[in-house]
């Protein structure tokens, strides 16, 4: 007999999380635009209280839009489950605050958002959570970096900006040594070229802004748990494994086992940090999702296109797609994203930062701006925008020079988009000249 | 709470609650390769309204030291020593599968300590095709996409989850993966040689209430019908919308029927 099948992701990015709405026969997600809930009655509503049921109390918790955006997330990723929040970065705080207290420590990738780098580094050290950063070419680094009081591994799938590949089998297998989840935020990658549960992390988060979304209208983030990772065994977490005064005493591994992470950041997170996400954006983003098979491929196609054309142009130093020979992580990335390493990457440019300024100015389909992962092909010039008060030396340490260009490539006619690149590296040539 | 029974220790899911013997009981029975936690919502709501609550993880699942027993009938006895553990006299038993399976037996052998028993997904013989018991005999990962496809209604995979945010079949791999290698192979054997149901079923003296999904590929309603049969006076209920996993498909129907039953 045949083992049978579960459905593929194609159909889940359509499905999972949503049936026909009962009371309309909606077939597209209703946007549930209600901050509450009516209870059918005194006993109901101290049941929902209480965990007795299951069931939407206030929006802020939990929506029914939200929901379905979750729930698809998680069939997506191979997860038990999943909690939208406002933003990317929301969702990496909630992780965070779900399992670190004052006084411990992180060890994360030093490969990463510049916005991640400063939630670490500076703002949550204000809290009494340190972070040291490591290099993510070298697994060991993350072992040399642990520590007892360290609660976390984290990293990015491709790293920022030079697409460090994390070898996650590798960082799971330390972390995992040392009793402690591998986060990772697999935002560049997608479900669709990467199953980060399946290589061996933990928990996983989206800035579903990017790629999920795709279309570039709304912020949202999502935290997806694979509920593999044994909170009671590692002993380090009393978070999630002792009883809670700020949930009446509640222990949330002997509660609900593999949902203990999900439940305390769902109960506690979102209840008291309030970084939730609107049913709107849920709706929005699920948009996204319905057509998210379709749209990687051709991200990776063009992006493969893009990437060859500036390597071989005489005013491009260097492309670091891992894609190509020239990265150092190529044969890392044909192992862990034999569908393709994304459709974000970095060139550096000849001539500096006035040939930069020339490049972006000439430039006509892709758009400048400071986001990644749309429709729409996007670039930005860190020297003269994200990374303006820096000097070149300080760019240096950053893995950026003063001719880096970050492009995110979108679906447009690729021939397009070399013909654009191709005119506005004509213009910063003459710049150069 | 933890026990002792037998130099081992027994993990129960008490909703927080130290045991009261002046107190109603409900004993909680998982089904194979599962754990207490699978009847999160229904064991809370119960040990917050007037009852000592029990929901055990069977030895070798959960927090409860192995090994798994191999028979239905020792899980059954075992079930009782629990009760002994815990300074308890008479429950009332809800199994669901397997643990269905338990709860049928324990009442059989053991009339004196069942007040009522519940028996959720449920079906007789519950036999095990060879290639899922094989599959699980070796430890492969295709027992455990068996367990969950069919341990689930067949729209579960396109549909919407009553528990916000959460993907039962990622849950219920993730449950499977906690486990030790030959605990699900165990369980699938004890289900598939329990061969006493019937004559079981016959001595069963005390209310027994069917709660079956009518969308269930596993047991499906009709598997049971034998056994409704045979225990006197016993109620049937089936839930349309669900499959196997009653409590986590139709988490809100499940407990308005218990609360009915056990009330």
């Amino acid at each position: 007999m045949a083992a049978p099948k579960y459905p593929a992701l194609d159909t889940l990015a359509l499905h999972a999380g949503q049936s026909p709405d009962p009371a309309t026969g909606s077939r597209a997600v209703p946007i549930y635009a209600t901050t509450s809930y009516v209870f059918r009655d005194t006993e109901h509503a101290a049941s929902l209280f209480n965990m007795e049921r299951a069931g939407h109390v206030y929006s802020r918790i939990s929506n029914p839009t939200v929901a379905v955006l979750e729930e698809r997330v998680a069939a997506l990723e191979g997860g038990v489950g999943a909690i939208a929040t406002a933003s990317g970065q929301a969702a990496l705080h909630l992780a965070v605050a779900t399992l670190l207290d004052a006084g411990q420590h992180v060890v994360a990738s030093n490969s990463l958002y510049g916005g991640s780098h400063n939630l670490l580094g500076y703002t949550l050290r204000r809290f009494g959570i340190e972070t040291t950063f490591v290099s993510p070419r070298e697994p060991r680094n993350f072992e040399r970096a642990i520590r007892d009081n360290t609660r976390l591994v984290f990293g990015e799938t491709l790293g920022n900006p030079g697409l460090d590949v994390l070898d996650i089998p590798a960082v799971a297998g330390i972390a995992h040594a040392a009793g402690l989840p591998l986060l990772v935020d697999s935002t560049f990658t997608t479900p669709w070229l990467m199953k980060p549960f399946e290589l061996g992390a933990d928990l996983l988060y989206h800035s579903a802004t990017k790629f999920l979304g795709g279309h570039g209208v709304a912020i949202g983030g999502v935290l997806v748990d694979s509920g593999r990772f044994d909170w009671e065994k590692s002993g380090k977490f009393p978070q999630l494994t002792a009883p809670y005064d700020g949930f009446h005493g509640m222990d949330f591994e002997e509660e609900s086992g593999t949902r203990a992470f999900l439940l305390r950041a769902r109960r506690e997170g979102l209840r008291d940090f309030g970084a939730c996400m609107a049913p709107m954006t849920a709706f929005h983003i699920l948009q996204g999702i319905e057509t998210l098979h379709l749209r990687m491929p051709r991200h990776v196609e063009n992006a493969r296109k893009v990437a060859a054309f500036l390597a071989a142009h005489p005013m491009v130093e260097s492309v670091g797609y891992p894609e190509l020979p020239s990265h150092p992580d190529h044969a890392l990335a044909r192992r862990l994203l034999p569908r393709g390493a994304g459709a974000v990457f970095s060139f550096n440019m000849k001539g500096g930062r006035p040939a930069g300024r020339a490049f972006i100015e000439a430039l006509r389909i892709f758009s400048h701006l400071a986001n990644v992962g749309d429709a729409k092909s996007l670039v930005i010039h860190p020297a003269s925008t994200t990374h303006y008060r820096m000097s070149d030396d300080d760019l240096r340490k950053a893995g950026i020079t003063a001719g880096t260009v970050r492009l995110s490539i979108g679906l447009e006619d690729a021939q397009d988009l070399i013909d654009d690149l191709s005119r506005a590296l004509a213009a910063a040539k003459k710049t150069a000249q | 709470m933890n026990f002792t029974v037998g130099g081992k220790q027994v993990f129960a899911y008490t909703a927080a609650h130290a045991i009261d013997a002046a107190l109603p009981t409900v004993v909680f029975v998982h089904g194979a390769g599962l754990d207490h936690s699978w009847f999160g919502l229904q064991s809370r709501y119960f040990g917050y309204h007037g009852r000592n609550v029990l929901a055990l993880d069977l030895p070798g699942h959960g927090r409860s030291d192995g090994p798994p027993l191999d028979s239905v009938g020792a899980m059954a006895d075992w079930v009782v020593e629990v009760l002994d553990g815990a300074g308890l006299g008479k429950a009332a038993l809800v199994g669901h599968s397997m643990g269905a399976l338990i709860a049928l037996e324990c009442a059989a052998r053991h009339p004196a300590r069942a007040e009522r028993i519940a028996l959720i997904g449920v079906g007789y013989p519950m036999k095990v095709s060879q290639a899922f018991l094989e599959a699980a005999r070796a430890n492969e990962q295709d027992a455990y996409d068996m367990s969950t496809i069919w341990g689930h209604g067949p729209r579960v995979p396109l549909g919407r989850n009553p528990n916000p945010g959460m993907w039962m079949y990622g849950d219920n791999l993730a449950r499977l993966a906690r486990l030790a290698p030959g605990v699900l192979y165990t369980d699938l054997k004890a289900c598939n040689d329990y061969a006493a149901g019937l004559e079981s079923a016959a001595r069963v003296k005390c209310p027994a209430l069917f709660l079956l999904g009518r969308r269930d590929m596993m047991t499906p309603p009709g598997a049971a019908a034998a056994l409704a049969q045979a225990i006197a006076g016993s109620r049937t209920l089936q839930i349309g919308s669900s499959g196997h996993a009653l409590m986590a498909e139709a988490p809100d129907a499940v407990l308005d029927a218990l609360i009915e039953f056990l009330a």
